[in-house]
């Protein structure tokens, strides 16, 4: 499994080989760094703490200190961990480059979508809502009922109503790598990441690659 | 400044100055089974629209009879050359007037 660390610079275009023109998103991939890299033996399970960004000394608490001179590292302002499997080699200290990608390749995204704040059933469910006119009186944008009635004089569970929406863990998979380009630290995927602009994504290996691409790309 | 106009630099292409009443010629790739070739398309600009790398414009010509507009991105490699042929006396930066127009009254003034 290969990760890397990004931060989202935004949204553009790009013409590709044949003139066509690719959505991307850019992320700046500058400074990431492997701290502890769990095995096995030592820990019971394969994975590797990657770290990106650095605090002012004054703001890092003692433990994170502690555990960033441990692996020879700046402490870290965000540090996320994925899981690795034996033959993958990583070290602490290494440095992780845009490099470890190539353009074509098809990558996985973990970033926090942004925050809806508290969203209505249409926003947040893509309920249709009601009808427009024909008597409908200002609940346009309802869900309509949310249960039966005597029996079983409850709403079941699970029922899907407003609430607050976004600001989650969202993965998307299978996102073509457009360009890597380790000189200027980018990395460019092609189409929407989530998050707003600002925020650290992880890019990691697929968790399905898919029989056809593995034989057309790779 | 953007964040990601590092990225659209490299796009950007060096386009000729032209606005909206202006002829143009512009020779647009075209690559059918495997050849390339130049194909012209010369007509008035009905509009420009967008900025930086995302910039389109619009050509309008009449062909046997038939209106036909074309939307180019001004910075698409296909667009291999915009040639300016005259300057328009125009008064708006859409010509969509134009549209419902036949004949002389369907001409753009020259800039003198």
């Amino acid at each position: 499994m290969r990760g890397i660390l990004g931060e989202k610079m935004g949204m553009t275009q790009v013409f590709d080989d044949e003139g066509r023109v690719v959505p991307v998103t850019v992320l700046k991939v500058a400074g990431c760094r492997v701290g502890q890299v769990k095995t096995e033996d030592t820990d019971g399970y394969g994975a590797v703490q990657l770290c990106l960004g650095t605090m002012r000394e004054n703001r890092v608490n003692k433990p994170m200190a502690g555990h960033a001179r441990k692996y020879g590292i700046d402490p870290p302002r965000h540090t996320v961990e994925i899981r690795t499997s034996p033959e993958d080699e990583f070290e602490a200290g290494q440095v992780v480059s845009a490099d470890i990608f190539e353009a074509g390749e098809r990558v996985d995204v973990v970033g926090v979508s942004k925050g809806k704040g508290f969203a209505g059933v249409m926003k947040r469910h893509n309920f249709s809502g009601l009808k427009a006119s024909h008597g409908t009186h200002r609940v346009h944008r309802h869900g309509g009922a949310i249960g039966m009635c005597a029996t079983p004089s409850r709403v079941i569970k699970g029922m899907r109503m407003a609430g607050r929406m976004g600001h989650e863990r969202v993965t998307v998979q299978n996102i073509q790598v457009v360009a890597a380009d380790p000189e200027r630290e980018l990395l460019l995927l092609k189409g929407g990441v989530p998050g707003p602009r600002g925020s650290v994504v992880v890019v990691r290996d697929q968790a399905k690659p898919r029989l056809k691409q593995a034989k057309g790309s790779e | 400044m953007n964040p990601t106009d590092i990225v659209d630099q490299q796009h950007l292409r060096d386009v000729p100055a032209f606005a909206p009443g202006d002829t143009l010629k512009v020779h647009v790739k075209v690559s059918e089974g495997g050849r390339e070739r130049i194909q012209v398309f010369q007509g008035v600009v009905v509009k420009r629209q967008g900025s930086g790398v995302r910039a389109t414009f619009t050509g309008r010509k009449v062909s046997f009879g038939v209106g036909v507009e074309r939307t180019f991105p001004l910075h698409s490699p296909t667009v291999d050359k915009i040639e300016v042929i005259t300057k328009g006396d125009v008064r708006r930066a859409k010509l969509y007037y134009l549209r419902d127009r036949v004949g002389k009254a369907a001409k753009v003034k020259e800039k003198r």
